[in-house]
């Protein structure tokens, strides 16, 4: 049966479906598998080890693990355009028909890679390398070499894989769960302790495990053909069995739990589907499950630990474990001649099932120098033969090993060179460290366990309920315990040869023993400082090793050297998982007003506003937006325009007391508002400073149409909330945001009243009958209606409040009368020219939190004679009345035609010194056609005091020379309004 | 993403449907006008930065629309009560303060 593709796939054995025979290229090439592979182990059943490139010396790398620790076996997947993802591990990426994987990090090819080059520099790319070399010369500049020399060309030769380049066309799901009890991990200890919970069922339980068949460990033993794998394959069945028949379990498999946050809130990635299936097209790619856990168990399991001895990087040297879960549980034989290096017994398991699957065991090489004898004799009954007290101390071979030099370890830690041992295969069982990640996320505090040399949990995770079970929780076999060796000995100068530490980053033994020469003592400096365990696999396999190094060079014991902080994400997330369906048109709400459609048909140009989309100008056959904004302002001026003012914000404010709670918000006398009158109020924040503006209309003894900005709604509700509950909760007013209850649309210019007129009942229009600030209720276009006869252009104005629901109809009504008086729909941008031309503050343009209404010119809406409000106190100090404040004033350029840069500075001189202090700075500008010239706005300290004076404002050019005007440029005695 | 009691509604929620809302039990004064300048500076800027219990204000934004005090361990982020406006700050074991 093996066949093209199987040459190293067992005759029997194994948990992949034989019948079930996959397709997939890597690098370009064809290849078989079968369902049940991961890519790492069909990749070894082709005979493939060289599957990468290590990220500073472009060294071949191999497939170390077999789990989410793997840190060399990085690929890229190619799923088609938009489907290209880096930097996934080999072993956890579940094979499937048609799948393309890409070696990273080579080039042209994974053969031949000219970065490999790199190595020949490797004695000037030791830690620090960066920090110290890159530093000049700085010819254009600080650091201009590291910026347009070296670091381009680092980026180039380093990292990893290489992003996407066009958008995920995919999709991604999320779901909130809750549950009683979460079982992270579903190895023996997970599934036992999920039996256990979900006895009650009225609890729910929820399991996931990151691999894609639940089991763990179990997988693996119960591929040993003897009684021990017959024990483990029937616990597991039984288990598994257990769970199925439980409806208040669910098992989620290919699901990594990636963060534990505060009370019990768990982050899981599910990964989902086969993108080539059928069903794909519906179906996202992945899940992120925010889980909420009324307690946490986590069976996280413990992760082997590689041995540091010179050159260990070679393909071909793996995990003894992990060559174990390919002999059992993938039927795949990682080598044809191999050599065990054990500090541990679980190399002796290895060893026996690499016999068993037909691979020549050549040595077992065991560091300790007493061997069990029994252990020893059942070695040597199979021909293997056992060397105690026993090292690797040189490794050869280009793309894979090809044969180890053995040391012998002598008294006192000198090693004499042994025999050298042709190999192909090398398995290192280093001991197996519980893999606490999550735990110590969750603030649970660790203390170091000498029995099973590792850091395990110790007592509870503040506020959380978390339990840890199995060997997470420091419960290992003693086969899988062994010292933390640290960098081996070896014969001669260590720092000569490379004994790599972290495989994904490229650090070495050396690099962290020469970061402790330099002075770097603490583990967290020696970390940023090599950044061991700083890669994607966040050191999973390197940081005790790293530790021990450290901790050696130091003099101090591991635990007092301490250990680096576990942050999530445990293993890498897609960003596509974290977006889910925030992406696009979803990312954020689009707000759209009522006459939004109607817009839209006329082909307005659209701006956001805050959340709102709100239409700019309405462009007519050949024009752009000058001309387009030039003739709405013409319309409003010379007869009528309509604007869409359905954004405003608007509080409608009921109570006996509602008078007085406005009195105290707003700087303006409100109580003595005849109901039917409107007033322009200023708001002010306790320090005095303006924050808001709007038109408070009193509908009747006790209620109040507020309208605030656009952006301030939200804003404003809540202050007045605020205010309400808190301070005064004795007054009796109560407010309701009404903004998106009412469309609101502005009928502006000498013509209004005529367009109106004819559409209005029950309301006499007439000057005397409904002045300006007068506010009613009638019929427009038949439909109830709220009517304001307010401004904002200097011009006769009216703003009709209709139900949101009639808006359109309404607009469209008076949009056909406007025609008939010459008139057409206005944009935002012609309505802030108008309004600017006025003098009209915007709160936020003219405003900017320091500003008081006296700078604005708007003392006189203080009301006089009123009691505290919000801001008064505020405003009595005396720096808020002191001269030299920024007051608003008009800004006239002396060339009509150059409009200046809102933010720009005022200054006295064309040229100041470098320190001089501005005057002040332009707050609007715009180029007036209906006056024939710019304008702007400015605060300008004692800017009242300067009028006439020229100033200068420095642009992109040079400075600008203009004239300080009153801030009102139409109308200054208001008289159009009154029209 | 942290749970949080809201009082009015007799629930927990997740942190979501809130915002913060400043320091609690900051009584504005009766009378402004007779607080001198730096009184008035303290009340409107001065704010203890507690590591350990501290008296905060939420909002329940999205969802009752109630302002609340909570007593909060900043080091653990672990709320220890939550109760309405103008209640007396409770007695919470370890917040000895």
């Amino acid at each position: 049966m093996s066949g093209r593709g199987h040459t190293f796939r067992l005759a029997a054995g194994g948990r992949i479906d034989r019948r079930r025979p996959l397709h997939f290229r890597f690098d370009g090439r064809e290849m078989a598998g079968f369902a049940g592979d991961t890519l790492a182990s069909a990749l070894l059943a082709n005979g493939v080890h060289l599957v990468g490139r290590s990220f500073k010396y472009h060294r071949p790398r191999g497939i170390l693990a077999a789990g989410v620790e793997e840190p060399n076996a990085l690929v890229t997947t190619d799923h088609g355009p938009g489907r290209v993802t880096p930097n996934l591990r080999a072993t956890e990426i579940v094979l499937h028909e048609g799948l393309v994987a890409i070696s990273q990090n080579r080039w042209p090819s994974l053969d031949l890679d000219l970065g490999a080059a790199n190595a020949l520099l490797a004695p000037f790319l030791a830690a620090g390398f960066y920090y110290r070399t890159f530093m000049g010369p700085d010819l254009a500049g600080r650091n201009s070499a590291w910026r347009w020399l070296y670091e381009p060309l680092i980026r180039r030769m380093a990292g990893l894989g290489r992003p996407p380049s066009v958008p995920d066309p995919d999709r991604y799901a999320g779901r909130f769960a809750h549950c009683e009890v979460l079982v992270v991990g579903a190895g023996e200890a997970g599934l036992a302790a999920a039996v256990e919970a979900s006895e009650d069922p009225g609890q729910r339980v929820l399991v996931c495990d990151e691999q894609a068949e639940p089991g763990g460990w179990l997988l693996t033993a119960s591929g040993d053909p003897g009684p021990a794998g017959r024990a483990a394959a029937a616990r597991l069945d039984s288990l598994l069995e257990t769970l199925r028949r439980r409806v208040n379990v669910t098992l989620l498999a290919r699901t990594q739990a990636f963060g534990i946050f505060a009370q019990g809130f768990v982050a899981l990635e599910e990964r989902l589907g086969d993108p080539f299936a059928a069903t794909s097209a519906c179906r996202p790619r992945a899940r992120l499950w925010q889980v909420r856990a009324g307690r946490i168990v986590l069976a996280t399991g413990a992760i082997e630990r590689p041995l540091v001895f010179p050159d260990n990087d070679r393909p071909g040297i793996m995990l003894a474990g992990a060559v174990e879960t390919y002999l059992h549980r993938y039927g795949v034989r990682p080598g044809d001649r191999a050599v065990i290096l054990a500090a541990c017994d679980s190399g002796y398991a290895a060893a026996e099932a690499l016999h068993r699957g037909g691979t020549e065991v050549a040595a077992i090489l065991d560091l300790r120098p007493g061997v069990d004898p029994a252990l020893r004799a059942r070695m040597e009954a199979k021909g293997i033969h056992v060397l105690p007290a026993a090292t690797i101390i040189a490794t050869e071979g280009a793309r894979r090993v090809r044969a180890v030099v053995s040391g012998r370890i002598g008294a006192g830690g000198a090693v004499v060179p042994g025999p050298r041992i042709a190999c192909d295969l090398v398995a290192m069982a280093g001991g197996y460290a519980p893999a606490i990640h999550l735990f110590s996320q969750a603030r649970g505090a660790l203390r170091w366990d000498p029995a099973v040399h590792g850091f395990v949990p110790a007592g509870a995770a503040p506020g959380q309920r978390i339990e840890c079970r199995g060997a997470c929780a420091g419960i290992l076999p003693e086969a899988m315990v062994a010292p933390v060796h640290g960098a081996l000995p070896v014969a001669g100068d260590p720092d000569r040869r490379k004994a790599f530490v972290d495989f994904q980053n490229d650090v070495t033994a050396r690099d962290i023993r020469l970061a402790t020469r330099e002075g770097f003592v603490s583990v967290e400096h020696v970390k940023r400082y090599t950044t061991t365990g700083m890669a994607t696999d966040q050191g999973k396999t390197a940081n005790l090793n790293a530790l021990a190094i450290v901790a050696g060079a130091t003099g101090r014991s591991l635990p007092e050297a301490g250990l680096t902080t576990f942050r999530p994400p445990y293993a890498p997330v897609s960003f596509g998982v974290l977006a889910g369906t925030a992406r696009g048109e979803l990312f954020e709400p689009l707000r759209r007003t009522p006459i939004d459609p109607w817009a839209c048909a006329a082909g307005a140009v659209f701006e956001p506003v805050g959340l709102w989309r709100r239409a700019r100008f309405f462009p007519r056959a050949g024009e752009d937006e000058a001309a387009a904004v030039a003739r709405e302002c013409r319309h409003v001026r010379t007869h009528v325009g309509l604007f869409d003012a359905s954004t405003l914000g608007k509080i409608e404010l009921a109570g006996p007391d509602a008078a007085e709670f406005l009195e105290r918000l707003y700087v303006n006398a409100v109580r003595n508002l005849a109901p039917g009158r409107c007033r322009y109020a200023l708001m002010l924040d306790e320090a005095g400073f303006v924050i808001e503006d709007g038109i408070i209309a009193r509908l009747a003894a006790d209620r109040f149409h507020v309208t605030t900005t656009t952006g301030g709604a939200a804003r404003v509700l809540t202050l007045f909330e605020d205010y309400r509950q808190t301070e005064w909760p004795e007054l009796r007013a109560w407010p309701v945001s009404i903004t998106e209850q009412w469309a609101v649309i502005a009928v502006q210019g000498p013509k209004a009243r005529e367009v109106l007129a004819p559409l209005v009942e029950g309301l006499d229009l007439a000057p005397g009958a409904f002045p300006h600030m007068a506010v009613a209720s009638c019929r427009v276009a038949g439909i109830a209606a709220r009517l304001f006869r307010v401004s904002f252009t200097g011009e006769l104005g009216f703003e009709v409040n209709v139900p949101a629901e009639e808006g359109r109809a309404v607009w469209k009504a008076l949009h056909r009368e406007a025609e008939k008086h010459g008139g057409a729909a206005y944009g935002t941008e012609a309505m802030h020219v108008l309004r600017a031309e006025k003098g009209y503050i915007i709160v936020g343009q003219e405003t900017d939190g320091t500003v008081t209404p006296d700078d604005l010119g708007l003392g006189r809406l203080v009301g006089a004679g009123k009691g505290d409000f919000v801001g008064r106190r505020g405003l009595s100090r005396a720096a808020l009345a002191a001269p030299g404040r920024r007051q608003l004033v008009g800004l006239r350029t002396e060339d009509p035609a150059r409009v200046l840069e809102e933010g720009a500075q005022v200054v006295a001189m064309p040229d100041p010194a470098p320190g001089t202090p501005a005057l002040g700075h332009v707050t609007s500008a715009y180029a007036s056609a209906w006056l024939g010239h710019s304008i702007a706005l400015a605060l300008v300290a004692d800017g009242r005091a300067r009028l006439g004076t020229r100033v200068h404002v420095p642009m992109p050019g040079g400075a600008v020379a203009a004239r300080i005007v009153p801030p009102v440029f139409i109308d200054p005695d208001g008289k159009r309004v009154h029209g | 993403m942290l749970l949080i009691r809201c009082p009015f509604c007799r629930m927990e929620r997740p942190e979501l449907e809130f915002r913060h809302a400043g320091a609690a039990h900051r009584l504005r004064p009766a009378d402004p006008a007779a607080v001198s300048d730096r009184d008035w500076g303290e009340f409107l800027h001065d704010r203890d930065n507690i590591r350990g219990i501290t008296a905060e204000r939420w909002h329940h934004v999205h969802g009752c629309g109630r302002f609340f005090n909570a007593l909060r361990d900043t080091v653990s982020d672990v709320f220890l009560a939550t109760y309405e406006p103008g209640a007396p700050r409770p007695d919470v074991p370890g917040a000895g303060q």
